[in-house]
């Protein structure tokens, strides 16, 4: 079985910090990661890997020549090869513009590889986006299948049987090859790559696949201008400011005060 | 796409019973402000089988129109068949703009449907407006990780369309309702339908929570300290007649299951009452829970952040101060 898994490096969200007199986002300092639903979805081939030893799995990451990083990661922990998707043409592209080089880009990846892969592996979204829309768009481009919150993927005869997580408990859904799934976080944490990989990985070469790669390419559907979204404006949510604040001498005092506030504001 | 009227339409996510999700009835009532300006009809869109109840219901929030399309092969979600569906009607009728309830079906469906369309998307709006230069609608939803926030426009493609999230905007009161019902007969045939649906592990009836629709939260952070510290939550949630809610670290920690989570990766609520317990206030988890009416917050330490949000900041030991006021709340109560 052949998976390519769909990759983002993003920054780390949780170590993102506001200045508090420009009132704009800190990006400097700030960690870059894989992000972590790519992750999940990564173990999710991994664990298909470990039954099936011929499985294929091949990562794929649109972004800047840093973003090399993520893909040696990736190759630590349990990908057999990586590509990085990278061009100023491609630079400014919403989610529609993104999933087309993409579902563009897995193309050239399957001719270069010679295979055709069976599945899409994607996180559910990324963390500094939170979209959730490029696993699905990516789906449609090429016309594929797709189950989005996957939680594990089992392979059975011509497809996969997947556990996703729904509105009110899982869904054990079965799909047929070729498809796209999106993973969301596990009950588990996902590997961590031995010593040894992680060596072969800080050797290998990952090929740059450039605007030129693509001849066939339609340039009126990528980057700012083949994007039907824009960012008019962006600003830092405004902060509700603090009310009350409590600490009377004893605690009986204290609940007593806030149940006296609570009633009068006719909160209970 | 062109657009072929004015109309705004909101899709209206059924259950397996035929009846209606809260989150689309929700989007008629800010769909109303939209449509209004547009100069358009608020249109609801309901798919699914045996759903009288979602067209009664939508008429009654406020829907001009209710389109509906029915079949047995809607009864469960499918990507396939509503793909299909939506995008037929959206052909037929070219609607300006679309609102989807940021579920996650909605989730599924949206990117699917405004791929096909070949046209933009503006994924867990939390605001929405017209755009006064442009008249067109001004999607306005939280990125890094509710960090920042951004105004998405989509000026030349149509229809606009956004998922906005539930629990955000409330429904409006329901009337007679009067809306005009238009049945649509769209089948897909089953080969059409690529996934199968094998196999519904529903939660056991204790673990399912109402966040979404809930009047009163009573969360519980790392501050209650373990499973068992969820105990004393729970007993204000029940004398309050609320529910339980958690923070992510109380739910990675493995204390209580995940469907009680609130924040950026759980549920986005907006109760009339939130009281937040031993919970620090991380930005991931005050995007949650931040359209709340009234905040309380309990906490030891008097610099948490959360008690920049609350409307009522406790300073003191949970574990004290939650039974003390779980006694009240009886009292007054009766």
């Amino acid at each position: 079985m052949n998976i390519l898994v769909c990759v983002k490096q993003v920054p780390d969200t949780t170590e993102i910090k506001i200045d508090p007199v420009k009132n704009t986002l800190i990006r400097e300092g700030v960690p870059s990661i894989v992000n972590p639903f790519d992750g999940y979805a990564l173990e999710a081939a991994a664990r298909i890997k470990d039954k099936d030893p011929d499985t294929k799995i091949v990562v794929l990451s649109m972004g800047p020549e840093q973003a090399k990083a993520a893909l040696k990661e990736c190759l630590a922990i349990a990908a057999d090869s990586a590509y990085l998707v990278s061009d100023r043409a491609f630079g400014g592209s919403d989610t529609l513009a993104t999933s087309y080089i993409i579902s563009q880009s897995i193309r050239l990846v399957e001719e270069k590889e010679g295979v055709k892969f069976d599945a899409i592996f994607c996180g559910k979204q990324a963390i500094d986006g939170d979209t959730a829309q490029v696993g699905p768009e990516v789906a449609e481009w090429l016309g594929y299948p797709q189950v989005t919150y996957g939680l594990e993927a089992e392979a059975t005869e011509g497809g996969l049987k997947v556990r996703a997580e729904a509105e009110d408990g899982v869904d054990v859904i079965g799909i047929q090859f070729p498809c796209v799934v999106t993973f969301t976080k596990p009950a588990w944490d996902p590997r961590y790559p031995t010593i040894k990989r992680k060596m072969a990985a800080n050797r290998a070469q990952i090929p740059t696949l450039t605007a030129a790669e693509f001849p066939a390419i339609d340039t009126t559907r990528i980057g700012l201008k083949g994007s039907p979204t824009h960012v008019k404006k962006t600003f830092v949510p405004q902060k509700k400011s603090g009310g009350i604040k409590i600490k009377e001498e004893t605690v009986e005092e204290s609940v007593n005060k806030l149940i006296g506030l609570m009633s009068e504001a006719h909160v209970i | 796409m062109e657009a072929k009227t004015k109309d705004l339409w909101v899709l209206i996510e059924t259950k397996e019973d035929g009846s209606a999700q809260n989150v689309g009835l929700e989007l008629l009532n800010p769909g109303r402000m939209l449509a209004d300006k547009q100069g358009g009809a608020l249109v609801a869109v309901v798919i699914g089988n045996n759903v009288e109840e979602s067209v009664k219901a939508a008429s009654a929030h406020g829907a001009d129109k209710v389109i509906v399309v029915e079949g047995e092969e809607y009864t469960q979600y499918t990507t396939d068949a509503y793909a299909t569906a939506l995008c037929t009607l959206v052909e037929k009728y070219g609607p300006t703009s679309m609102m989807i309830g940021a579920t996650p079906h909605g989730r599924d469906l949206g990117p699917r449907v405004s791929c096909r369309l070949q046209t933009g998307l503006t994924a867990d709006c939390t605001a929405l407006d017209i755009d006064e230069e442009s008249g067109n609608v001004a999607w306005t939803r939280p990125a890094f990780g509710g960090n920042l926030m951004a105004t998405i426009i989509c000026p030349d493609h149509r229809p606009q369309i956004g998922t906005v999230r539930p629990g955000v905007f409330k429904k409006s009161d329901p009337t007679e309702g009067k809306a005009e019902v238009i049945r649509e007969d769209i089948h897909v045939a089953p080969d059409q339908i690529r996934t199968k649906l094998l196999e519904s592990i529903k939660e056991a009836a204790g673990e399912m929570v109402d966040l979404e629709g809930a009047e009163i939260i009573v969360s519980g952070g790392r501050g209650v300290g373990g499973p068992e510290g969820f105990a004393p939550v729970k007993e204000l949630a029940d004398a309050l007649g609320g529910v339980v809610g958690a923070s992510r670290a109380a739910v990675d920690a493995g204390w209580i299951a995940h469907a009680h989570q609130v924040g950026q990766t759980g549920k986005t609520v907006g109760p009339k009452l939130y009281i937040a317990c031993g919970i620090s206030g991380a930005i991931q988890h005050v995007a949650g829970m931040s359209s709340s009416d009234y905040i309380v917050a309990i906490n030891k330490d008097p610099d948490a952040p959360i008690f920049d949000i609350a409307d009522y900041g406790l300073v003191g030991n949970l574990f004290e101060v939650l039974p003390l006021l779980t006694a009240e709340v009886k009292k007054l109560k009766g």
